[in-house]
C-alpha cells in the first residue's frame, strides 16, 4: 500500500539533475502529494520557466512514483508558488557545503543591485564577507556570480527570486 | 486548462506575447559567443533562455485553448501569421548601444504589460504572469545597470540616439491605453508608434532560421 509518506520519502531521493547535492523535496519543487488507491498525483511547481531541467525532474517524479507499483499524475504548475524561499533549511545547508551560496529569504532582500552588491553574501569557501556581485547571470537561469576578494575564488550564488 | 473558454482577445493577446518573447530571445542569442565580453556573453545567453522559456509557457498556455502544442505554435505557423511587434524583430547584433537601447526599453515597457497580466481574469495567466515577473526582476537590473552605465559614458550621445530611433517601435509593443505609462517611466513624449500587423524585412529569414530543424525532420524533438 502506497501512502504519502512514502512518495515523499521517495522524492526525497531523487538529486535535483543540475545541482544532485540536493533533492527536488529540498528545492522545494514538490507541492503536494496526494494517494488514491493506486494513483498518486504530485503537484510539481517548477523553478525557473527557462529551466532545461524542468522535464527530466517530472520524469524522475514519475519514475520514482511507478517504482512504488502506483500509477503517477504529475500536475505541472506554473504559477508563482515557488520561490527559493521554499528551499529547506538542509537544502540551504547542502547548497553553501557545496560551494554555493544560498539565497537570501526573499523577505529579507529588496531586489536592488545596491543589495546584491552589499558584502551581505559570505564565500561558500573561506566564510569571508568581502564578497562582491560578479554577473547576475551565470551557467544556469538560478544562479549568479560573485566573486570573493579575500581568498580570490569566484563562486556562484543561488538567485534569490 | 480552465473550465471556461477564455476570451479569444485573451488568447491572441498571449500569442502576440508569446511571440515577442521568443523572437526577441531569439534576437538575444545572436549575441552568444561574440558580446564585448565573457559576462555579457552569459548574461545575453541567459536572458534569451529566460525569454523563450516565457514564450513557451505562453504558448502551452494558448495551445490549451487553441488545440496543439507548444513547438507547433512557435514553429509550424507560416510568418504571415506572427503577431510580434517589429520592435522585437530589428537584427541589432553588432551594435551594442542599440541592444541596450532596445533591451533597457523592452524589460521597461514588458514590466508595465506583465503588471496587467498579474490582475488578469484568466487565472493561469495570472498566476504565469506572476511567476515571469520574479524572473524579470533580473533582467530589469541588467538593463537598467547598462542604460546607467552608457549615460554615463563617453558614448552618451550614441545611446539616447538609439533610444529615440527605438522609441516608436517600443510602443507598438504595448496596447494604446498602457503607452502613457511607458512614456512616464522612460521619462519620453509619446509619438506615433510603429505597430504589429507587418512584419519587417529581417523577419522571414529569421523565420526560415528558427524553424529549419523543424521543417527539414518531421516530428523532430529537441
Amino acid at each position: 500500500m502506497v501512502t504519502t509518506e512514502r512518495v515523499w520519502e521517495a522524492l526525497g531521493e531523487i538529486a535535483d539533475p543540475e545541482i544532485p547535492v540536493i533533492s527536488l523535496v529540498d528545492l522545494g519543487v514538490i507541492r503536494d502529494v496526494e494517494v488514491v488507491g493506486r494513483q498518486v498525483r504530485v503537484e510539481f511547481t517548477p523553478t525557473f520557466l527557462g529551466c532545461p531541467a524542468q522535464e527530466v525532474m517530472r520524469d524522475r517524479v514519475a519514475e520514482a512514483v511507478r517504482a512504488l507499483g502506483a500509477e503517477p499524475q504529475i500536475d505541472v504548475i506554473l504559477d508563482d508558488s515557488w520561490s527559493t524561499d521554499r528551499i529547506t533549511a538542509e537544502g540551504r545547508r547542502k547548497l553553501e557545503e557545496s560551494g554555493f551560496a544560498p539565497p537570501h529569504l526573499r523577505a529579507s532582500a529588496g531586489l536592488m543591485v545596491v543589495q546584491l552588491d552589499a558584502q551581505a553574501f559570505r564565500c561558500p569557501y573561506c566564510g569571508s564577507a568581502d564578497t562582491t556581485l560578479e554577473n547576475l547571470f551565470g551557467p544556469t537561469p538560478c544562479r549568479s556570480i560573485r566573486y570573493c576578494r579575500s581568498c580570490r575564488q569566484p563562486f556562484e550564488q543561488f538567485k534569490t527570486i | 486548462m480552465s473550465a471556461q473558454e477564455p476570451p479569444s482577445p485573451a488568447v491572441e493577446a498571449v500569442l502576440a506575447f508569446a511571440d515577442d518573447e521568443l523572437v526577441l530571445g531569439w534576437r538575444d542569442s545572436e549575441w552568444t559567443g561574440i558580446a564585448p565580453f565573457l559576462e555579457e556573453d552569459v548574461a545575453f545567453s541567459s536572458i534569451a533562455q529566460g525569454e523563450i522559456g516565457h514564450a513557451r509557457a505562453l504558448y502551452e498556455l494558448a495551445a490549451g485553448v487553441l488545440g496543439g502544442d507548444a513547438d507547433a505554435l512557435a514553429f509550424d505557423r507560416e510568418p504571415g501569421e506572427y503577431r510580434c511587434a517589429p520592435f522585437v524583430e530589428l537584427q541589432l547584433v553588432g551594435d551594442w548601444a542599440a541592444t541596450i537601447a532596445r533591451h533597457w526599453l523592452y524589460e521597461t515597457a514588458d514590466s508595465v504589460r506583465v503588471a496587467e497580466l498579474v490582475d488578469s481574469d484568466w487565472p493561469e495567466l495570472a498566476g504565469l504572469a506572476a511567476k515571469m515577473d520574479r524572473e524579470e526582476a533580473y533582467h530589469r537590473l541588467h538593463a537598467q545597470m547598462w542604460a546607467d552605465r552608457l549615460r554615463e559614458s563617453a558614448e552618451r550621445d550614441r545611446f539616447d540616439g538609439k533610444v529615440a530611433e527605438l522609441w516608436p517601435y517600443a510602443l507598438g509593443l504595448l496596447e494604446p491605453g498602457q503607452r502613457e505609462r511607458l512614456a512616464e517611466l522612460v521619462g519620453r513624449e509619446p509619438v506615433d508608434a510603429i505597430e504589429r500587423g507587418a512584419h519587417t524585412e529581417g523577419f522571414a529569414e529569421l523565420h526560415g532560421e528558427m524553424t529549419m530543424v523543424r521543417r527539414s525532420v518531421a516530428g523532430a524533438r529537441w
